[in-house]
C-alpha cells in the first residue's frame, strides 16, 4: 500500500463529501417552504418574514448560499438550529457519540456471533446446523429493524416481565451497568439483524475458499484440520467480509436512525427524525451530512486494512 | 422462460419462494373478495379482540379485523414496492449502460457523483426526499425509487464495461452500427440476468423501507391499511394486545423473504457459470 494510494484515496473522500454536501444541500433547497416560512408559521406578515429572510440571508442566490454554508462547515460552524437558534454543530456531535457506542457494541457482538456461525454453517453444509443458521438468516434479512424492535419490546419489556427498559439512556459513564441494560433492545435488534447479513456472506466466502486449491493442498501435505481452517482458510475469507461488513454499515445506519426513534435513544438518528418533524432544515443538513460522511470513512478504513492485509494486491 | 422457471423450483429457496409468490398473487388478486369484512368499518363491540373464529387475526383497537386490513394492504404495499424497485432499476440501468459505454472521463464523473449519492444510507435518502415532497405513500414510493438508483446505475454499469469488451459488440462497432443501436440491441439485452437479480432483491428492500416510512409516519396516512402504518398505530397497545403488532410485522417480513429467496434462487439459475 503505497503512500499515493492513500493520497489518492483521501482526495476521493474530500470529492464524496463535497458531492454530498451538494446533494444533500440541493434537496433541501427545493423545499416548498423557505426557511423563514418554516419559523414563522404560515400566517407571517409579509414583513415578519422579510426580516428573517434577510437575516439569515435567504434572498441571495442558492449558489451563494450554498457556499457560505460549505465555507462556514470548513470553519467548523454548522450552522444554527432553525428551532433553538443553538449552533448545531456540537449537538450533532454528541448525539453521534452516543450513537456510535451503539454502532460499537452491535459490530462487536457481530464479529463474536456472525463470524463464528458462519464458518459452522460451511462446515456443516448442507445438514440439519447449517439449514437451521440459514434460517435464520433469511428470517432476519427480510425482518425491519422497526419490527424486530418491536417484537422485542412486546416480549422482552412487558411489564409482567420487564427484564429490559423499553426505553431511556444512562450515560455509561455515569453509572456503567445500568447504562448497559439500557442499551441491550436497541443494540440486539442491531446486532440479530447484521449478523443476519454478515453469517451469509462469511458462509458462502468460507465454502468458496474450502474447495479452493490453495486449501486442498495444504489438507493433502497433511496439515492438521485445524491449521488448514484457521490459518488458510478462515484468513483469506474474512477479506472480503471486511469490506461486506464495511457496506453493511450503510445499513446499521438505517437501522440506528430507526431503533433510536424506538427506544428513545438521544443519538443522531433520533436528532434526524425530530429534525425532519420539526421542518428544521439546518439540523437536518448537518445530521445528514455528518452520517453519510462517518459511512464514507468507515469505507475508506475497511479498503486500508484490506490493502494491509491482502498484500498481494498492488494499489496504486 | 418455462426453462428458467423449471430450474428454479428445482432449488429449495425457488421451491419456497415460488410457493409464497403465489400466495401473495392470491392475495393481491382476489384479496378485497376473500376478506370477511370491510378493512375500514369500525366494530364498536369488539375493540382489541384477540384472534377468535369471528376475527381470525383479532381486531385493532377501532375494532377493525386485522385478516381483512392485512388483505386490503397487500395490493398498496406490494404495488408501490414493485413501482419504486421498477422506477429506480429503469433511471438508474440508463445511466449506467450510458456511462459504462462511453467509458473515458465522462464515466469517471458520473460515477464520482454515483459514489458520493451511495455514501447516503437509504433510509436516510428517502427520508430527505420525503421531507421535501410531502409525506404521503406516493411520494415515499418516488423516494424509494430516487434513493435505489445510485445502486441499480452500479451494478448495470460493471456489467456494461464486460459485456462491451465482448466480440459481438466489437462487431456491431465494425459493422457501422450507431451508439444508440448498441446499448439498445447489442448491451441491453445481455445485462438484463443480472439486473432482474439485483432489482428481485430490492423489491424486498423497497418493501421494508416503505413500511419503516410508514411507521415513522412518513409515508401512508390513517386510515390507510398500510402494513407499517399498523404496526406504528398499534404500539400504544402493544403490551396488552401483542397480536396488533405482530400479524402485519409478520407480513412485511413473509413478503421481503419471498423476494429475498426469488432473488437468491434467481442468481443462481441466471448464472451463465452454473450451467
Amino acid at each position: 500500500m503505497s503512500l499515493q494510494y492513500i493520497g489518492k484515496r483521501l482526495f476521493y473522500l474530500v470529492v464524496t463529501a463535497f458531492v454530498v454536501s451538494m446533494i444533500v444541500f440541493g434537496i433541501t433547497q427545493i423545499l416548498p417552504a423557505n426557511a423563514a416560512v418554516m419559523m414563522l408559521g404560515e400566517y407571517a406578515t409579509p414583513d415578519a418574514l422579510a426580516a428573517v429572510e434577510e437575516r439569515l440571508g435567504l434572498n441571495r442566490p442558492v449558489a451563494v448560499q450554498y457556499l457560505d454554508w460549505v465555507w462556514g462547515i470548513l470553519q467548523g460552524d454548522m450552522g444554527n438550529s432553525l428551532r433553538t437558534d443553538l449552533p448545531v454543530g456540537p449537538v450533532v456531535f454528541e448525539a453521534l457519540g452516543r450513537s456510535l457506542i451503539l454502532a460499537g457494541f452491535a459490530l462487536l457482538s457481530v464479529i463474536v456471533i456472525a463470524i463464528p456461525l458462519g464458518v459452522f454453517a460451511a462446515l456443516n453444509r448442507g445438514k440439519k446446523g447449517d439449514l437451521f443458521a440459514s434460517f435464520f438468516s433469511y428470517v432476519g434479512i427480510s425482518m425491519p429493524e422497526f419490527v424486530l424492535a418491536t417484537l422485542l419490546l412486546v416480549v422482552l419489556s412487558r411489564p409482567e416481565i420487564g427484564l429490559f427498559p423499553a426505553s431511556g439512556y444512562v450515560p455509561l459513564s455515569e453509572d456503567f451497568f445500568k447504562g448497559l441494560w439500557h442499551i441491550a433492545l436497541p443494540v440486539i435488534t442491531l446486532a440479530i439483524i447484521l449478523t443476519a447479513h454478515v453469517m451469509r456472506m462469511v458462509r458462502s466466502e468460507m465454502i468458496d475458499t474450502l474447495q479452493s486449491e490453495f486449501v486442498i493442498a495444504a489438507k493433502m501435505r497433511g496439515l492438521s484440520k485445524y491449521t488448514v481452517l484457521v490459518h488458510h482458510a478462515l484468513r483469506n475469507s474474512l477479506l472480503p467480509t471486511i469490506t461486506v461488513l464495511a457496506l453493511d454499515v450503510g445499513y446499521l445506519i438505517g437501522g440506528i436512525i430507526v431503533v433510536e426513534e424506538i427506544f428513545a435513544f438521544p443519538g443522531v438518528g433520533r436528532l434526524l427524525i425530530v429534525a425532519v418533524q420539526e421542518r428544521d432544515l439546518t439540523m437536518l443538513q448537518a445530521g445528514a451530512l455528518v452520517m453519510s460522511v462517518t459511512y464514507s470513512l468507515v469505507n475508506l478504513f475497511a479498503d486500508m486494512a484490506y490493502a494491509y492485509l491482502d498484500r498481494r494486491i498492488q494499489y496504486d | 422462460m418455462i426453462d428458467i422457471l423449471k430450474r428454479l423450483v428445482k432449488q429449495p429457496q425457488g421451491l419456497i419462494g415460488a410457493i409464497l409468490f403465489s400466495i401473495l398473487a392470491i392475495a393481491i388478486i382476489f384479496g378485497p373478495m376473500i376478506a370477511p369484512y370491510d378493512p375500514e368499518t369500525f366494530h364498536f363491540g369488539s375493540r382489541l379482540n384477540s384472534p377468535s373464529l369471528d376475527f381470525w387475526m383479532g381486531t385493532d383497537q377501532f375494532g377493525r379485523d386485522i385478516f381483512s386490513r392485512l388483505l386490503w394492504g397487500a395490493r398498496s404495499t406490494i404495488t408501490l414496492s414493485l413501482l419504486a424497485t421498477l422506477m429506480a432499476t429503469v433511471i438508474g440501468c440508463t445511466i449506467g449502460v450510458i456511462s459504462g459505454y462511453i467509458g473515458g472521463r465522462f464515466d469517471e464523473i458520473v460515477m464520482r457523483f454515483i459514489d458520493a449519492a451511495m455514501a447516503i444510507p437509504n433510509l436516510l435518502f428517502s427520508l430527505m426526499v420525503v421531507t421535501v415532497l410531502g409525506s404521503n405513500a406516493t411520494n415515499a414510493m418516488i423516494a424509494i425509487g430516487i434513493a435505489f438508483t445510485p445502486g441499480m446505475a452500479r451494478v448495470a454499469r460493471s456489467v456494461t464495461l464486460s459485456v462491451r469488451t465482448l466480440d459481438f459488440v466489437a462487431a456491431a462497432d465494425a459493422r457501422g452500427e450507431s451508439g444508440l443501436w448498441i446499448t439498445a440491441r447489442e448491451i441491453t439485452p445481455n445485462i438484463l440476468a443480472s439486473v432482474i437479480v439485483e432489482g428481485t432483491i430490492r423489491v424486498a428492500f423497497a418493501i421494508m423501507l416503505l413500511a419503516t416510512l410508514s411507521f415513522l409516519g412518513l409515508g401512508a396516512q390513517p386510515p390507510a391499511p398500510e402494513w407499517g402504518l399498523m404496526v406504528s398505530e398499534a404500539r400504544e397497545f402493544m403490551f396488552k394486545s401483542g397480536w396488533t403488532i405482530f400479524w402485519p410485522g409478520i407480513a412485511i417480513a413473509t413478503v421481503a423473504l419471498t423476494f429475498n429467496l426469488l432473488g437468491d434462487a434467481l442468481r443462481d439459475v441466471l448464472n451463465p457459470k452454473t450451467h
